[in-house]
């Protein structure tokens, strides 16, 4: 097996699923520590240049949670979710919906592995909105057929070679 | 872009025969049976996944009634792309950024541990 690394895998198993990967350098306790106080999440939580005007973080089963970013544009996103499940150091399963686009609601489980004092982070998302169930019925589409992102990059990339 | 129409073009993109018929028709358009060709399975089920990709709007197929050519709309492809593009950087940026705190934390945490 290679070394894990830092750097982010992205993969999506199927249609509803995007999984991603991402190794540490720190104990899982204090990875999980990280996700569950809101004067952590706001410390990290969101892209480059960004800053999280309103962190709110009731961590406990039947908890929510709601964050709203501010980009370098002053432009705002507000996400919001509830808490499904926790188990310390291990797992948290939580709801995550973009106010923006609300009614779209993913269920993230997130779990974290322990080797030689570093954590390996792997975040499922299971996008469950009615349409997608609908059209995958309408379609007949078989699940579970293995699409990847750099699978899209490798055909898209083919594509342009083509149309080149 | 939808949420919708994103689900529709990465259900479409979940097979490999459909991957592989966009990335054919990417070098120009083609009947149906010049699509089969390179496929070891039979007409109908090729006409099957065409209409999963003229569902979702990736393929264009023409009028004339003989021939139907197919042609490649790629425009669905650039919006999924994005859309995971922007997914991945979100993450990745966020990451990087918990690295980072997570060292900060350990550091806190040796100094007090050391008083």
């Amino acid at each position: 097996m290679v070394a894990s690394s830092h750097t982010l895998t992205v993969t999506t198993p199927s249609e509803r699923e995007i999984v991603m990967t991402r190794t540490f350098d720190a104990p899982r306790e204090l990875v999980f520590e990280a996700h569950s106080k809101a004067e952590h999440m706001r410390e990290w939580w969101g892209p480059r240049g960004f800053t999280m005007p309103v962190c709110e973080m009731d961590f406990r089963p039947g908890g929510a949670y709601r964050f709203v970013q501010r980009g370098p544009d002053g432009e705002e996103y507000a996400f919001r979710g509830e808490l499904r499940e926790i188990v310390r150091p291990e797992r948290i399963v939580w709801t995550f919906e973009f106010e923006g686009m609300p009614g779209n609601v993913s269920v993230d489980t997130m779990t974290l592995e322990e080797e030689d004092g570093r954590t390996t982070i792997t975040a499922t998302s299971v996008f469950d909105s009615v349409e997608q169930r609908d059209g995958m019925l309408e379609s007949g589409m078989e699940t579970g057929a293995a699409e990847t992102y750099d699978r899209l990059a490798e055909l898209l990339e083919k594509m342009q070679e083509a149309s080149a | 872009m939808t949420t919708l129409q994103l689900d529709t073009t990465f259900a479409a993109l979940s097979d490999p025969t459909r991957r592989a018929i966009l990335a054919r028709l990417a070098t120009g358009e083609a009947t149906v049976t010049e699509l089969a060709e390179p496929f070891a399975i039979s007409l109908p089920a090729i006409s099957k996944h065409l209409k999963v990709l003229e569902r979702a709007g990736l393929i264009l197929r023409g009028r004339d009634a003989q021939r139907r050519p197919c042609r490649l709309r790629a425009a669905p492809l650039g919006d999924a792309a994005e859309w995971l593009g922007d997914y991945r950087k979100f993450w990745e940026e966020s990451f990087d950024r918990l690295d980072a705190y997570l060292q900060v934390l350990q550091e806190e945490e040796e100094r007090d541990g050391r008083k």
